[in-house]
């Protein structure tokens, strides 16, 4: 199939059998969503409130994971920082997803058509643009925001989608229910959506799980270098870029931020992987 | 499209208190005065006989700008794909040939974390471990290459280190299971049944055919590699295309992030091209027309 297709990245299987990794994952994951969902009623403290007098403190029992430099509460801003993260992530998928998806669907039902060739040669082209390279530049261009980062790791999750898309329903567009369905009437429309969507859906969810991995690292990496989202809200990658003049004296700064992002790509990996083998053991040939 | 960005360049450059006709005499000598689609049309010529135009900021051609970064987001890049290489082939090699033993779940392990970790935060545990604690490397900064070849490698090594990481984990990972794939072939089966040892059933057979997706990656990597560096660059404090890049963005030089993300777009083509043409010296099957 394409060569250039992102989901083989994460094609091999872990070392993990399947329901440890996929419940190893699931747990680390939904540790941070609901620390996100949490973080709207509560925070062990107000992440915007400033305590010089606590500043720089180390992990201790009334400050979790320690203080930063302007005395805010670490455990409370990585709170905080997961809902920026996965929220950032989400949307990023769903714009591949709304995009990508509908946009394979026609590239298969059209197959060698001018509109297959089409659909696949524009995302060919925006393949040939680093993808963090293109976020930088549209974040820099539409202004530094945490929706300009959203919009432009976006972009680069359509071509993905639509490539995954369209590769796992051609062969199922061979198969003999498909003409039936065709025989039968239906447009291709409709044989789209009622018959190949349901049956490349499993596929959709893994590379979506795989997706919203490396959205998170994006969006961490943007916002590392002053791209995502802006203060006073929280988010990992500017508490990293904020720790490194510290990092020698306050090496927690540093640690925390970076194991949220870990935890959260590593348990997203992971789920990815058991989901994979969970929904279609075969799913590995098919890609 | 940078045409759409807030902040004109001029009144950047003049600052906020610069007279109205300072600008307009500004503007005219950048070239801003004239249409919008005659300043992209003469870039686009220029871009084609190497003229990039002329920076905003520094008041020098931006190819110039260019020519004194590339000699160090070149050797970087290449050095961290380098690494990479070296890293991983040996290791998906190992994962492969003893599947299921300690030494594939020990690769595996370590890849899944290390493709989960942020490259530049790698980079700056890494700073902080030998260049702040043990003092064996600069914790940044560049050297120049007249101070001589292994100075400069030493500067380069932490970043290239930290770059080759997350590629290294996924490299290692599609090694192994490409490997392992045409392992299950029946040739090999063959190979075996004739009284090769598992080991030179390996160097023979397989691992050749099993090249041809770890090219791939590895030319895919390329482009990683250079958006990688923009920020590891950064972490670094080295003065290449991606702070270059960076400082453009900052200062509202926009013609130098215009060219050098054209350049690297180029780059990035051309990697993709060379990759193709590496498939045909691996696979003798490819090269019937």
């Amino acid at each position: 199939m394409a060569k250039h297709d992102k989901s083989s990245l994460g094609k091999p299987a872990s070392g993990f059998k399947s329901p440890t990794s996929l419940w190893i994952g699931g747990a680390l994951t939904s540790i941070f969503v609901v620390a996100a969902l949490v973080s709207f009623l509560w925070t062990p403290y107000s992440v915007e409130a400033l305590n010089i007098g606590a500043k720089l403190q180390a992990p201790s029992g009334t400050h979790l994971f320690g203080t930063d430099h302007f005395g805010r509460d670490i455990f409370s801003m990585i709170m905080v920082g997961a809902r920026v993260s996965i929220a950032v992530a989400i949307v990023a998928v769903g714009i591949g997803i709304l995009v990508g998806v509908p946009l394979g669907l026609l590239a298969a039902s059209r197959q060698n058509s001018f509109i297959d060739d089409l659909v696949m040669r524009s995302n060919d082209l925006v393949f040939a643009f680093p993808s963090l390279l293109i976020a930088i530049l549209i974040t820099a261009i539409f202004g530094t925001s945490a929706l300009n980062a959203i919009i432009a790791i976006g972009i680069f999750n359509i071509p993905v989608f639509a490539r995954v898309t369209r590769g796992s329903a051609l062969p199922i567009w061979t198969l003999d229910f498909i003409l039936a369905a065709r025989v039968a009437g239906k447009s291709g429309l409709r044989i789209s959506l009622e018959h190949i969507l349901p049956n490349i859906l499993n596929i959709l969810i893994v590379q979506g799980t795989i997706q919203f991995s490396l959205g998170i690292l994006a969006e961490a990496g943007l916002s590392y270098v002053g791209l995502g989202a802006q203060p006073p809200t929280p988010s990992w990658g500017r508490m990293l870029a904020d720790s490194q003049t510290m990092i020698s004296f306050a090496p927690h700064l540093a640690i925390f931020p970076g194991v949220a992002i870990i935890a959260t790509v590593l348990g997203l990996n992971l789920m990815g992987d058991g989901l994979r083998d969970l929904l279609d053991p075969k799913l590995r040939r098919v890609r | 499209m940078l045409e759409v960005v807030p902040g004109d360049p001029a009144s950047f450059m003049l600052g906020i208190n610069a007279e109205a006709d300072t600008l307009a005499a500004m503007r005219r000598e950048l070239g801003l005065d004239q249409p919008m689609l005659q300043r992209y049309l003469s870039w686009l010529g220029g871009m084609l006989t190497g003229d990039f135009g002329i920076s905003y900021t520094y008041r020098v051609p931006v190819s110039e700008l260019v020519m004194a970064r590339i000699w160090i987001s070149l050797p970087l890049a290449i050095f961290a794909l380098i690494l990479s290489t070296l890293i991983a082939v040996p290791a998906g090699l190992i994962a492969a040939s003893r599947r299921g033993r300690v030494s594939d779940w020990t690769v595996m392990g370590t890849t899944q974390l290390g493709i989960a970790i942020p490259n530049f935060w790698f980079a700056m545990i890494l700073v902080s471990i030998f260049a702040i604690k043990l003092r064996w490397f600069s914790a940044g900064g560049f050297p120049g290459w007249d101070q001589g070849f292994w100075i400069c490698m030493q500067a380069l090594l932490l970043p290239a280190i930290a770059l080759a990481l997350p590629q290294a984990s996924i490299l290692a990972r599609v090694m192994r299971s490409s490997l392992l794939e045409t392992l299950s072939q029946d040739y090999i089966r063959t190979a075996r049944a004739k009284g090769l040892s598992q080991r030179r059933t390996v160097w023979a057979h397989a691992f050749r055919n099993a090249l041809i997706p770890v090219l791939t990656i590895i030319g895919l990597q390329f482009s990683f590699l250079i958006a990688g560096a923009i920020i590891i660059e950064n972490v670094f404090f080295l003065p290449g295309l991606g702070r270059l890049i960076f400082q453009g963005i900052t200062q509202r030089d926009l013609i130098v992030v215009e060219s050098v993300v054209m350049l690297l777009v180029f780059a990035v083509i051309c990697v993709n091209f060379l990759v193709d043409i590496a498939y045909a010296l691996v696979d003798p099957r490819l090269r019937r027309p």
